[in-house]
């Protein structure tokens, strides 16, 4: 896969259809790769990585790279085409500046359950028949997929591409009966005190690192409202446990309707908190309120919260 | 810092009566930057207005907070008040204690702490009010009246009468609305038409009015004084400049089974049709649905026909804008669908009637020519029961009828009882009645003179079931003062079937952006002191589109409506709203979420250019918003991400003040 992305890469940088490329290299630790540009065909040959460790979600950087001039190729797997198509109906990203290719995925591997599993000194890693074959300074190790692939992964909502220009690998389909309302309807059968109880713990270990917001594709604001120290919520040393609290819920409101449900907040989360949980509440509460809408599936499909029309009740 | 004034008003016992006015006052002197603090009698009287502007000179108020009834009653008051001794009308705030305390609440500790708690968000709230200018804008002199019946016309005529152009939009071929279907009216049994026509002559001849028939309101923008409208007219196939109205076409018109909506599908018109007779205007309209030409391609025998060359099969609905000052909702009424009711036998049992049809039934150019027939074998009726309040006054747990009075049933169920015993004094009459209702000049005489004069059987008791018994209805009824069960086999059943608006007022007052209660009738602004406005500036209502009434009620609504239409064309300019919604260019992201919520098309996206880091320039997509289309709903600013969208005289910062000075 690589090899066939890095190919196609280099061809059109070469004959001028893109002036950039954008994926991943290995950052600090060989599983942790990281969004990157590449310019130059020597850049791609020498850092440009595509793996299962290639968990981020890549179009959020368009926000900036598309407004840079030229053309910028893209790589994207079908949750992050979503992110794009909702990047693209919220004029953030210029689509004629970027190509999109579109990448298969069966699922990205959670390093965390690798270590767990007793892995360690990791290098790189394989998949083959369902099988993750992860390199070490110890040898290889071969796990099933589905034991150390990240939890988003394991509940997936689609494996189609909802946009691209072209596509590397197989086309997939919308999973319909994906079970990724599951643990909300755990967390709705709670009595309030229950749930309170449960998401005072899992937000006690936040720590404001700001991660959650950083990566997610919904939270492109020029200047996000926590930042802007006239909007009266702006980040300041936590007063009170509570504070960290209302930032997730003030994030959740801000994203509600917006959020695809890509799963990047709990993904690069330090202290493990559950945070996509808050945003699948509110994508099932609107499905069920006002029929099912997937946000990013269709820039011109009308947000159920964002939109004014004639039927619209007073009251 | 500002020096706040808090005048706390007693409205006599309407809020003294359970607040504690003086101890609000006292509470309040100790907020921060209050530097006068008093209760009144009266603050809405000359001396209590009096009291205000002498404070606002000895004590250098520059804000004031009033804790009174609703600003809907007196913020104007009180603003004029302020603007008189040189300060911002803007700077005023009111505290409801009315509305919000006093009117709700029994215990007086618990409304007093209330009170306090409400003057203290107004007093946040005055700390972050900037002075705001109003600007002007021009007035259009034109009226738009949306629904072409009686009320319609009226409106239309009283507003051309003081010279100012109107356009009557009317969604069926001609105006005349329901009352051209009416045979006589009561209490007087002038015969409708004769009295609806010349005014529908009238509204034709005058130049200063254009009537759009069949024509519906695509969409509405602007603000009062501006509105702009887009007008389907809808194609006729005929063109309405050549059309003599002759209706030669529309005798020889082949297709001739379609259900005649004017005689409430109680026989049959063309495909090519006028309504009636004295259609206005009177020209030619082909039903596409029937049309033979228009579905297979094949016929054309009404162009052949026609002598002026009229008939244009290839006529395609056409959209026109006109612009307006004002805008007028007169959107009528239907009756409900009686088959909701299966009890009543509607529907299955072809001699139960709606009293609108009966009307067509008695009516010289209906499917009887006047004659009393019943539908199923077209024999005369010798026993005929009415049925009143089917469908309205409904309790709550009745989700087939109306909670309402549809006010007018009882009178022309009169009529129509007094009119059959009249002509046909063989005929036996029955009235099955909840209630008689009959307050109006010379209504209750109109009653009586059907009871006492012409001997109609009126029963206290309502109807359970109808059904069919060979040749005749089977009605099992109960007589609630006899207390006994009654069986009567009838010939005909008439229900006073109960009135509701238009189905098109719903989307039209979305259109208009005018209140709609949940029986969907228009919202006046004030039940009692503004029946003819619509709280949205610039839109008023006439006739049952804003609740149930007879003709002569209509009618004089309708005169008061074009008054008030009148007080707006009159002006040549109109002071804006200050209160807007603005962006910060800065913040916006250029989303696109504010626009997709404005329900007035108030904003607008463009690319700007703006300075990015080391002297380079960005290009970024922002917002901005039309002050003079803004209405100030404030949609705007829950919709954006970034709170680039504020709205002023109701910022968020000033929101969010308000919210902690109550949860303090």
């Amino acid at each position: 896969m690589q090899a066939m992305m890095e190919k196609r890469a280099l061809e059109l940088l070469e004959n001028g259809t893109v002036d950039r490329v954008l994926g991943w290299s290995a950052g600090e630790f060989p599983y942790d790769m990281t969004p990157a540009v590449f310019e130059t065909a020597e850049e791609l040959k020498n850092n440009f990585v595509y793996n299962d460790f290639c968990g981020a979600n890549l179009s959020k950087y368009l926000v900036k790279e598309s407004r840079k001039g030229g053309k910028i190729l893209v790589f994207l797997k079908p949750c992050d085409t979503y992110s794009f198509n909702q990047l693209i109906a919220e004029h953030r990203v210029l689509r004629e500046n970027v190509y999109v290719i579109g990448i298969e995925c069966y699922g990205k591997a959670d390093v965390d359950k690798l270590k767990a599993m007793g892995i360690e000194g990791i290098t790189g890693i394989r998949t083959e028949n369902g099988e993750y074959t992860v390199m070490t300074v110890y040898g290889d190790k071969t796990v099933k997929a589905y034991e150390a692939m990240a939890d988003r992964c394991l509940s997936c909502k689609s494996k189609k591409h909802v946009v691209y220009d072209e596509l590397i690998g197989e086309e997939g389909e919308v999973i319909e009966d994906c079970d990724r309302f599951d643990m909300v309807k755990k967390l709705e059968a709670m009595t309030p005190d229950e749930r309170f109880a449960f998401w005072r713990n899992e937000l006690s270990r936040c720590i404001r690192c700001n991660a959650c917001r950083n990566v997610c594709p919904a939270c492109t604001c020029e200047q996000c409202v926590f930042d802007n120290p006239n909007s009266g919520i702006s980040q300041k040393a936590a007063v009170t446990s509570f504070e960290e609290n209302m930032f997730h819920i003030i994030r959740a409101f801000h994203v509600a309707g917006r959020c695809t449900d890509c799963g990047e907040c709990s993904r690069v989360c330090p202290q493990n908190i559950p945070l996509h949980l808050l945003n699948r509440k509110f994508i099932k509460d609107m499905n069920e309120f006002y029929g099912d809408y997937q946000a990013g599936e269709d820039p011109e499909k009308k947000p159920p919260l964002g939109t004014y029309t004639l039927g619209d009740r007073e009251a | 810092m500002q020096r706040i004034g808090v005048f706390i008003c007693h409205c006599g016992t309407n809020i003294a009566g359970t607040v504690d006015v003086k101890a609000v006052a006292e509470a309040l002197s100790h907020e921060q930057g209050v530097v006068f603090s008093t209760d009144y009698q009266y603050m809405c009287s000359e001396s209590g207005q009096q009291l205000m502007r002498e404070a606002i000179r000895e004590h250098k108020l520059t804000g004031i907070v009033v804790g009174s009834c609703s600003p809907r009653m007196h913020e104007a008051t009180f603003r004029k008040a302020a603007a008189a001794e040189g300060l911002n009308s803007y700077m005023v705030e009111i505290a409801n204690l009315r509305e919000h305390v006093s009117w709700i609440h029994k215990d007086m500790k618990e409304a007093t702490e209330k009170a306090i708690i409400l003057g203290r968000a107004a007093i946040a709230k005055v700390h972050l009010n900037a002075p705001l200018q109003a600007g002007e804008s021009p007035v259009t002199k034109r009226a738009l009246v949306i629904g072409g019946g009686i009320a319609g016309i009226q409106t239309a005529l009283d507003i051309a009468e003081a010279g100012f152009e109107v356009d009557i939009v009317e969604k069926s071929p001609t105006i005349g609305g329901k009352m051209a279907q009416l045979d006589k009216t009561f209490p007087t049994l002038d015969c409708a038409a004769c009295i609806l026509t010349p005014k529908m002559v009238d509204a034709a001849q005058n130049e200063k009015i254009t009537i759009y028939a069949y024509s519906e309101i695509e969409a509405v923008k602007g603000y009062v004084g501006n509105f702009k409208a887009q007008i389907r007219r809808k194609a006729r196939y005929v063109d309405e400049t050549k059309c003599t109205g002759c209706g030669l076409c529309t005798e020889k018109c082949p297709q001739k089974k379609v259900p005649n909506e004017f005689n409430m599908g109680m026989d049959t018109r063309r495909a090519i049709y006028i309504p009636f007779a004295q259609a206005v205007p009177k020209v030619a309209t082909i039903d596409a649905t029937y049309c033979t030409m228009l579905k297979t391609g094949k016929c054309g025998v009404c162009s052949k026909i026609c002598g002026t060359g009229a008939i244009d099969y290839t006529q395609k609905d056409e959209i026109i804008e006109r612009e307006y000052g004002a805008i007028v909702a007169a959107t009528g009424f239907n009756p409900i669908d009686a088959k909701v009711y299966g009890e009543y036998g509607y529907g299955t049992c072809p001699d139960v009637v709606t009293s609108l049809e009966l009307e067509r039934l008695m009516n010289a150019a209906g499917p009887t020519n006047g004659t009393l027939l019943r539908p199923s074998d077209k024999a005369h009726p010798h026993k005929i029961v009415f049925v009143q309040c089917v469908g309205s006054r409904c309790t709550e747990t009745d989700e087939r009828g109306k909670p309402y009075c549809s006010k007018i049933c009882c009178m022309y169920t009169a009529k129509h009882a007094m009119l059959i015993r009249e002509k046909y004094p063989d005929t036996e009459v029955y009235v099955f009645y909840i209630d008689v209702r009959t307050p109006g000049k010379n209504f209750d005489e109109f009653y009586r003179r059907a009871v006492e004069q012409y001997g109609v059987h009126y029963i206290k008791g309502m109807v359970g079931k109808v059904t069919q018994n060979g040749t005749q209805l089977r009605v099992q009824a109960s007589d609630l003062l006899a207390g006994e069960q009654l069986h009567i086999d009838a010939d005909l059943v008439v229900l006073a079937t109960a009135i509701e608006p238009d189905k098109t007022a719903r989307s039209i007052g979305t259109m208009l952006t005018a209140s709609m209660d949940t029986n969907d009738f228009f919202t006046e602004a004030h039940p009692k002191l503004r029946p003819v406005e619509s709280p949205t500036a610039g839109i008023f209502l006439s006739g049952v589109c804003q609740g149930p009434k007879d003709i002569p009620e209509t009618v004089s609504q309708a005169s008061a409506c074009a008054a008030k239409v009148i007080g707006v064309l009159a002006k040549d300019k109109l002071t804006c709203n200050p209160c807007v919604a603005s962006s910060d260019e800065m913040l916006c992201n250029g989303c696109s979420s504010c626009e997709k919520v404005c329900p007035y098309g108030a904003i607008t996206y463009s690319d700007k250019e703006f300075r990015g880091p080391n002297r380079t320039t960005l290009i970024r997509r922002v917002a901005s918003v039309n002050p003079a289309v803004c209405q100030g709903c404030g949609a705007c600013t829950v919709a954006c991400p970034s709170g680039a969208m504020d709205l002023k005289g109701f910022t968020n910062k000033q929101i969010m003040a308000e919210v902690d000075a109550i949860c303090k």
